[in-house]
């Protein structure tokens, strides 16, 4: 009898405990610190990634997607799919429905009314939305009751979970931003900086590019969460000092985005304060190749343009021989060290979608050399330079402002010294060469250069938009107001042919073939693209910290919610 | 005097006008764009499509004259709507940032308060140490004190704040655990716990820009005292007999100080102007960070109204000190 009470007791005690251990907001305050400061709560005004990253800790979508790329459902009861019937026969609509009784953290029920004004909101005219491309090819969003969301799309859609799917893409409330749409989107300033949302938290304060202070949402659909009852996110100052505060002085439990070179790393870790947190999305630094001839004696309007085929780029063996030339092993340990890994891909993740190519990795000096020499490309008045018909094999290779960059440029610089390559360097300020102004000649869209680097990335595991961008119809002209995706401005309709087939594939198998070839044909086949270093975003939590799964599919805090307090 | 004063005022205007479109153009014809920050994964047509609804692609004088017109017009009407409940500025539209899509003088209201009370807090630190130094070195010139304080100039002149203040944060924060690193702008100072801790995180930025402006005060005091030391009227009060403490805090102090008053008043805009190196490093978010802000993103209505501000309170205070120097000294009319 004793024993059956004892262990009666001991059930009771381990039913209690885990329940006592999740109460919201016992765990107090939650501290982080974004070195860049968060200056608008409202995705669909911003396209920022701090601003992203800070709404969806407030804004939910329908379904967001977890570590591994995978769709978990947030404010439905699961995901919509052809065997379950969420998706039609055709693939032309996709039905949501919402999680019962579930509410705004004021209070009001959360209704299907909610998502069809959140496209109209996204998708008007004048309101210069940000996330547009989620709400592409979709014909309509209509209440089928108040619980049903029905995402009609102009045709039949490989992948439907693009509207309200992911923190690109949240649900937001129609009474608050009613009277906020199309023109009048940027003057509706409270609506933006405190919206009313689903999520774990609610705003309560917020100061332009400094702080946000949010508290518990007491309306959040699970009643045990979130385990703290309020938390800040502290902006400025850079990524060294995010880094610092967390892992040297502890002053702030999780920071985004701490890219800070690797010896600092490893002394910073040392501290034994937090540890730094990586995830691998599809982010690769790459060098891009200029097909083109940038040649400033060539007339205003024709330089960089599809008229002049690139004197020393356009063949495939100078290209091949650059690529070979370079260590990306060390690339990545003098760059990003754990935050980086190198990769001969453009699509390097998430597997099932990359593609299994690994030849560039081992530097092959000789090997360039030889391809080189093949090429015609020979150094005949022994100042170790290359030449060939009386030119000088010299590159221009430009990229933005930025240290990592700087070095990378330095150590390709010597391997292609190496090589016989005379190498002019630039780099150029960041905010004109993304800034894309077609009035001037450092955009990287323009490529007044031979090589360019920079990173780049599919925002969603499913790389089909992405791919698009190296279609011939996409490269950067003059009659496009040097706008464009296709930087290269390379040019293979067998590539045009193979994508356009891409959009119309359904089968999961089928399409990640054809990622894979696309990838090849940019990459390996033809190094359009010279891939060098596959980066990982990198965030700091401290010990203390619980819960912290870094996700590079979406929002860093998808899971603030779970998250509590080492004790 | 009145009139000079007028005078000065209504010049001001045309001045302040020209340095408004001059700082307009620079802006607009500085390259980049307000997309410059947004990921390489919005496609061309939407970025398109979000600069037009910010107005950016309006032709420049058309923006020109509306900042001018929300500057000098919707801005005082909506504080006076704000002060008495009015409604002049109904329906207007306030000058926006195309970053954050807030008014942009709501900004500045929330970033004056650390800025002033971080930066000004350094500016008379650094006026109370320099002006004694300045004397004492003077008086003792090329004495081991007179040394040690052009030393101490020329570390704060010379050493770049990035460098200083990392250095404090390494051994202060890091080391010591004595301050913390960010500056936290949500404090209420309103029991002495929280008076403390708002102590303590002013402490490292104050003394790196503390530093920097005794530095070159510092200088001033001691060539100014230098001037004076030798004149007639110096050697007069000391053959009167008077005791050296009355010549020097007396006679030659208050002379001068005329020269040290006119630099410090000039100096005072850049209080307002913040200090973008240290608060960035130590996350004040005043009115530098502000604005280093605002040129990284291109935000051109933010950077517009600030560098206006800064020339109306740089103009403003120019008058302030020909004024303070008159008032100081007699010999000075304008009339």
């Amino acid at each position: 009898m004793k024993l059956r009470a004892a262990l009666m007791g001991a059930v009771a005690v381990l039913g209690i405990a885990p329940a006592a251990f999740a109460e919201r907001g016992t765990d107090g305050e939650v501290k982080l610190t974004f070195p860049q400061a968060v200056s608008i709560m409202n995705p669909y005004l911003s396209g920022g990634t701090k601003d992203i990253y800070a709404s969806s800790m407030v804004l939910e979508p329908l379904a967001g997607l977890d570590p591994n790329g995978v769709l978990i459902p947030k404010l439905v009861t699961e995901i919509p799919t052809l065997e379950n019937g969420g998706i039609s026969e055709d693939r032309t609509s996709i039905t949501w429905k919402l999680l019962p009784d579930l509410k705004w953290s004021d209070g009001t029920p959360v209704t299907a009314d909610d998502a069809v004004f959140t496209w109209q909101y996204c998708t008007h005219p004048e309101g210069g939305c940000s996330q547009a491309t989620k709400y592409e090819g979709v014909a309509s969003v209509e209440a089928v009751d108040p619980q049903t969301i029905k995402v009609t799309f102009n045709g039949p859609k490989a992948n439907p979970y693009t509207a309200f799917v992911s923190a690109l893409s949240p649900i937001l409330q129609k009474k608050q931003f009613e009277a906020c749409l199309g023109a009048a989107a940027p003057t509706c300033t409270d609506a933006n900086n405190m919206p009313i949302g689903t999520g774990p938290f609610k705003v309560t304060g917020f100061t332009v590019n400094d702080t946000v202070t949010l508290a518990a949402n007491e309306n959040y659909r699970d009643p045990a969460k979130p385990a703290f009852a309020t938390a800040v996110i502290k902006g400025g100052g850079d990524a060294e000092g995010s880094a610092r505060a967390v892992m040297e002085t502890g002053e702030f439990d999780y920071a985004w985005n701490t890219q800070i070179p690797p010896d600092t790393q490893a002394s910073m870790l040392a501290a034994g304060k937090g540890q730094f947190v990586v995830a691998f999305g599809t982010l690769v630094e790459r060098l891009e190749t200029n097909t083109t001839d940038p040649d400033p004696a060539l007339p205003e309007g024709e330089r960089s343009t599809a008229k002049h085929p690139h004197p020393i780029l356009s063949d495939i063996r100078v290209r091949t021989a650059l690529s070979k030339a370079i260590d990306r092993s060390i690339l990545v340990e003098v760059g990003y060290g754990a935050g980086g890994k190198p990769t001969c891909n453009v699509i390097p993740g998430p597997e099932g979608w990359a593609s299994d190519n690994d030849g560039c990795i081992a530097q092959d000096m000789e090997g360039a050399k030889a391809l080189l020499d093949e090429a015609g490309w020979k150094d005949s008045d022994g100042d170790g330079v290359r030449d060939k018909d009386g030119k000088k094999l010299k590159l221009l290779y430009q990229t933005t402002v930025n240290p990592i960059r700087q070095d990378f440029q330095a150590l390709i610089k010597d391997w292609w010294t190496e090589l016989g390559v005379e190498v002019e360097l630039k780099a150029i300020d960041p905010g004109v060469f993304f800034g894309g102004d077609p009035g001037s000649p450092d955009t990287f869209q323009k490529f007044y250069a031979d090589i360019e680097m920079y990173a780049n990335n599919s925002e969603s595991p499913d790389p089909e938009s992405y791919l698009g961008q190296y279609q011939c119809k996409n490269a950067p002209t003059p009659e496009t107001q040097w706008q464009g995706e296709n930087i290269n401005r390379f040019c293979n309709p067998e590539y045009d042919a193979l994508y356009a087939t891409m959009a119309t594939t359904t089968d999961l198998a089928a399409r990640q073939e054809i990622a894979k070839k696309l990838n090849d044909m940019v990459t390996k086949d033809s190094m359009i693209v010279i891939p060098l270093v596959h980066r990982g975003t990198l965030s700091a939590h401290s010990n203390t910290l619980g819960g912290v799964q870094i996700n590079a599919w979406d929002s860093e805090m998808w899971n603030v919610a779970d998250w509590f307090r080492v004790k | 005097m009145l009139t000079f004063t007028l005078r000065r005022l209504l010049l001001a205007i045309p001045t302040l006008l020209v340095i408004s479109l001059v700082i307009f153009l620079l802006v607009d014809l500085a390259p980049g764009s307000p997309m410059a920050e947004i990921p390489l994964t919005v496609p061309p047509d939407v970025r398109q499509k979000m600069i037009e609804a910010l107005g950016a692609d309006q032709p420049v004088f058309v923006r020109y004259f509306l900042w001018l017109r929300q500057f000098f017009w919707v801005e005082p009407a909506s504080l006076i709507d704000g002060w008495f409940g009015t409604t002049l500025a109904e329906g207007e539209q306030r000058i926006l940032s195309w970053q954050s899509r807030s008014p942009v003088f709501t900004i500045i209201g929330q970033r004056l308060p650390q800025t002033l009370t971080v930066i000004g807090t350094a500016y008379l630190v650094g006026i109370l140490i320099a002006v004694p130094i300045g004397i004492y070195s003077a008086y003792r010139q090329y004495s081991w004190f007179d040394q040690a304080g052009t030393l101490f100039a020329m570390i704060g002149f010379s050493v770049p704040t990035f460098f200083s203040g990392t250095l404090l944060i390494i051994v202060f924060a890091v080391w010591l655990g004595w301050f913390p690193t960010k500056y936290d702008t949500q404090l209420v100072v309103n029991d002495w716990a929280s008076f403390v801790k708002q102590i303590k995180q002013m402490a490292m930025p104050v003394m790196t820009l503390g530093l920097a402006n005794a530095a070159a005060i510092s200088r001033y005091m001691r060539s100014s005292m230098l001037d004076n030391m030798g004149m007639d009227y110096v050697r007069t009060a000391r053959a009167k007999g008077m005791s050296e403490r009355t010549v020097v805090l007396k006679h030659v102090l208050r002379n001068s100080l005329i020269p040290v008053v006119t630099v410090i008043a000039l100096g005072i805009p850049a209080i307002f102007g913040g200090a973008i190196i240290t608060e960035n490093l130590f996350g004040v978010n005043g009115i530098g960070a502000a604005l280093i802000g605002a040129i990284h993103a291109n935000d051109l209505p933010m950077v517009q109204t600030l560098a206006f501000i800064f020339a109306v309170l740089i103009v403003l205070f120019n008058l302030i000190a020909d004024i303070l120097y008159g008032l100081l000294d007699p010999r000075i009319r304008y009339d």
